[in-house]
């Protein structure tokens, strides 16, 4: 595992080394699906990128995640988009930062809502570590450890470029 | 027993006297004011330095519960409540189960009331039997047994003959007839006033004809009779009107109006507040200032508390379902004086709406503190103010819209016949 | 006396959803972009959502409703909620057990959420006033006073033809004085920022200072429906001609009922709503109600979803 404590990596470079460890496994069956929200642009340049020809698919997971009770409902919640057959579909969920994996866990269960897939496999562009649920990613840009009380972003700028950036962790009142 | 009440207030509106004096009473009297009487030993000294002393209020309108609704109330529940507000002397609605339409009722009741030793109570008469509005009540016998004057509560006499005929039977022995001036299939299922806070609460609504009509038939059958009338209640800016152009026609009429309404309007509703269930309904903010001036300009002669209680469960409905009423008799007093202070009137004309116009109205020898009366006097703080909360409401219906207000004035002894009934 | 708004808790949150007037357009918008997401579950193989697991909602029916019922019990169905039916309008209201002492034993029983309909007005306040904190109560119609759910679905159906509530001219037609539909649609249309609201209506079917509300009165159909992109059609109901609001049905439906003829005084792409049931004839032609320019049918999808956002919001908070 590659340690890097505070050094950013440069995104764009993850992305490339992203795209090329997942276009070996691409056919016509793959579709892909971006969870919203930080995973849409990735997984819209990943499409892109990979000229996949099933169309994109968005997830919007606010209705399964587990802390409702705690948090209440997102006040930005809007519709999942899902527009291939789900059922017997070779699926690769895409999402910028994997780290306590319940996000994910939210996601496969609304896929499966959706219908039967033959498989699903995980694509993400930084793996923090962290992990609260068994959720692992086949595809991974970097794995990052990164110091306590920080999180990480993922932005994309004006010109389309992503770039990675710390900030601090909010405290809950 | 003997009585010295020193370096009060006196407040007596009917002998215009506003000054500070002492008062002395023996053998339920008023024996003097000012100087001491000859060899006047008191038995007690009340001293009501910085109070005010005046004649023990009057109120025209208290509903005690009994007979029929003790589950409400009970007779002695709202007389202590009665004279823990400052009240020495009461009438009682008929509408009673059975409604007061049998001397041996009203006999019944004066003796429980009596036998309490408290205020002293005028039971008014029903006017028609069961206060069904069809046959006429044995009005003389019931002035025998102790009904001083006869009424219908809020109950509607729509047969306009039989009113007519009541009036005049009653005429005939000088009985005056006390009516709610309100019409029944105008009111129909309505619960708020015709206006917008019932628009937006989706409340069927009385309109203001509904008053209006049943005061000009009251009016013209009282020209008609000469019967004089008590009208109850009054809620109206056009019901004013009419009864100030009775009177310039010199028919003899007077009116009151409650306390809920002399403050109230439809805006405290609010969302709902059944508190504000009343009959007739809190009306329009013109309607309520229009009420204040014509109670201040004379053409309405007296407030009255309209004393309603309810037990809990009875308000704790939707508002259209819940029981209609407000408790009052301990409000009586602060609401009066709170309405004086804002209208900058002073207290000797604020307290004769409460004591001697009353007292007139009824027709009872009270509201005033002439030497050789009987000694009813009301002893209140009018600078000290308190907080309406349920634990300090002593009647048994802690029923009011004006709960969590602060109010002025506080009763600290109220005397009946020259004993005093109530302590602070 | 008159406090803070029932609906909002301390953070200004919808704590209950008991009427339209006084929520602010951020909460009424916030409802009708969560109800975007929930058009789309059914299409799904699995209509439901894990959203509300393990919560319980009562249907507190006092004033019997097969409609409106099924509809809240298919919403909440679909946020996986457990759902409890009480038409309460027979027994225990016979037995003398107040309102609120049903309420109560029901809460004892871990109830999460009250749906309640009842023929009094403000009968959904005074529970809402007494119930523990974290119960949340909607109101699916009390009296004449409010029917919140039906108008936000009816502001969603108009945001899904027209997009821009800025722009339009929308008429309510029919019993004004006795709907609950119709002032609550007539806070939330004003609220949302529609220029004109018109209500069209005979004199006996209007409340009094109607105006006050913030709409132009018409007693003309044909001048009321002038240029008009919204009709929302109200109920008549037969009591209205018994109680002698109205002569007959037929002298209504050829005054103020909505034909075809009539209908094409108003803009060409005007949309025409219903809250239904239907009285086809009376109020509504059936050429207009089964015509192009009706909505009737998307309302009734479009209130599944709403009433899942209401609940969904609620539940969160």
């Amino acid at each position: 595992m590659n340690i890097k404590p505070l050094q950013l990596p440069e995104a764009e470079q993850l992305f490339s080394d992203l795209v090329s460890k997942i276009r070996p496994d691409i056919n016509e069956n793959v579709a892909l699906v971006g969870v919203r929200t930080g995973g849409v642009w990735l997984a819209q340049r990943l499409h892109q990128e990979l000229c996949l020809t099933l169309p994109l698919g968005i997830l919007d997971i606010s209705f399964y995640r587990d802390d409702f009770d705690r948090i209440g409902l997102h006040p930005k919640v809007k519709p999942s988009e899902i527009p291939f057959e789900v059922t017997d579909s070779h699926i690769i969920l895409v999402d910028d930062i994997l780290y306590t994996g319940r996000t994910i866990r939210a996601a496969i269960n609304e896929l499966f809502d959706y219908g039967r897939p033959a498989s699903i496999r995980l694509a993400i562009l930084v793996d923090r570590g962290e992990r609260e649920l068994p959720i692992a990613a086949q595809y991974v840009g970097a794995e990052l450890v990164l110091p306590s009380g920080k999180m990480l972003n993922l932005q994309q700028g004006d010109d389309g470029k992503l770039s990675l950036s710390l900030y601090d962790k909010q405290l809950p009142e | 027993m003997k009585i010295h009440i020193k370096n009060g207030r006196l407040v007596d509106p009917t002998n215009g006297i506003d000054a500070v004096n002492d008062i002395f009473i023996a053998a339920g009297k008023i024996l003097a004011i000012g100087d001491a009487p000859d060899n006047f030993h008191a038995n007690r000294v009340i001293d009501a330095e910085s109070l005010v002393v005046c004649p023990g209020l009057v109120d025209l309108s208290v509903r005690l519960r009994e007979p029929g609704h003790e589950y409400m109330a009970t007779l002695e529940s709202e007389m202590g409540a009665a004279v823990a507000g400052g009240i020495t002397s009461l009438a009682c609605p008929p509408d009673t189960d059975p409604p007061l339409d049998e001397p041996g009722l009203v006999e019944m009741l004066k003796h429980r009331a009596k036998n309490l030793n408290l205020a002293h109570v005028y039971p008014i008469g029903a006017l028609t039997q069961g206060l069904r509005g069809e046959r006429l009540t044995e009005m003389a016998e019931l002035s025998d047994a102790g009904c001083i004057v006869f009424g219908q509560s809020d109950v509607p006499l729509t047969n306009l003959r039989t009113m007519m005929q009541a009036m005049r039977y009653a005429a005939t022995f000088g009985f005056s007839v006390w009516l709610r001036p309100q019409e029944a299939s105008l009111t129909n299922d309505g619960v708020a006033h015709d206006g917008e806070i019932a628009t937006r609460l989706g409340l069927p609504t009385i309109p203001v004809c509904a008053e209006t009509i049943a005061l000009s038939n009251i009016i013209l059958l009282t020209r008609e009779t000469g019967v004089h009338v008590h009208l109850c209640r009054l809620s109206t800016l056009d019901g004013i009107e009419l009864v100030r152009a009775a009177r310039q026609q010199g028919l003899s009429i007077t009116c009151d109006v409650a306390i809920n309404h002399l403050h109230l309007s439809e805006m405290d509703i609010g969302f709902f507040d059944s508190n504000c269930h009343l009959m007739p309904p809190l009306r329009g903010m013109s309607d309520r200032d229009a009420l204040r001036n014509g109670l201040l300009e004379g053409t309405i002669d007296a407030v009255c508390s309209d004393h309603a209680p309810v037990d809990e469960d009875a308000k704790l409905l939707p508002f259209g379902q819940s029981e209609i009423g407000a408790t009052g008799v301990e409000l009586l007093l602060p609401l009066t004086l709170k309405w004086g202070i804002e209208m900058r009137i002073p207290l000797i004309t604020v307290l004769a709406k409460i004591t001697a116009a009353p007292a007139r109205i009824l027709g009872i020898d009270a509201g005033h503190l002439s030497l050789g009366a009987a000694a009813d006097l009301c002893i209140f703080d009018a600078e000290q103010y308190w907080r309406v909360v349920t634990s300090a409401i002593k009647s048994q219906g802690k029923n009011t819209p004006f709960l969590g207000m602060e109010l002025p004035g506080k009763i600290k002894y109220t005397l009946v016949n020259g004993q005093i009934v109530y302590e602070d | 006396m008159i406090s803070t708004n029932p609906q909002l808790n301390r953070s200004g949150e919808l704590q209950h959803l008991l009427t339209t007037e006084g929520l602010p357009a951020t909460i009424l918008l916030e409802i009708l972009d969560t109800a975007e997401s929930f058009v789309g579950v059914t299409e799904r193989d699995v209509k439901k959502i894990p959203l509300l697991r393990g919560k319980s909602v009562f249907n507190l029916f006092f004033e019997p409703s097969t409609r409106t019922r099924t509809t809240f019990e298919i919403a909440a169905k679909r946020l996986s909620a457990d759902v409890h039916n009480l038409n309460i309008a027979a027994s225990s209201q016979i037995k003398g057990e107040t309102l609120l002492d049903t309420v109560n034993n029901l809460s004892a029983m871990y109830a999460d959420m009250f749906v309640v309909r009842h023929l009094q007005s403000g009968a959904a306040h005074l529970i809402a006033s007494h119930v523990q904190p974290d119960i949340h109560v909607i109101n699916a119609g009390d009296g004449s006073h409010a029917h919140p759910t039906q108008a936000l679905l009816d502001m969603f159906t108009i945001r899904r033809y027209k997009q821009d509530f800025q722009n339009l001219r929308v008429a309510i037609i029919g019993d004004i004085l006795h709907s609950r539909v119709a002032r609550s649609e007539i806070h939330a249309l004003t609220t949302l920022g529609v220029p004109e609201v018109r209500v069209i209506a005979p004199k006996t079917l209007l409340p009094a200072k109607v105006e006050r509300l913030g709409v132009h009165v018409y007693h003309d159909m044909a001048k009321g429906l002038k240029d008009v992109d919204v009709l929302m059609m109200l109920r008549l109901q037969n009591e209205r001609m018994q109680s002698a609001n109205l002569p007959s049905s037929e002298e209504y439906f050829k005054y103020y009922g909505l034909t075809q003829e009539k209908l094409s005084l108003a803009q060409h792409d005007a949309i025409v709503m219903h809250p239904g049931p239907l009285n086809r004839g009376v109020e509504i032609d059936s050429a207009v109600a089964d015509g192009k320019q009706s909505v009737i049918l998307p309302q009734v999808t479009f209130g599944i979803a709403v009433r899942m956002a209401v609940m969904s919001i609620l539940a969160g908070n």
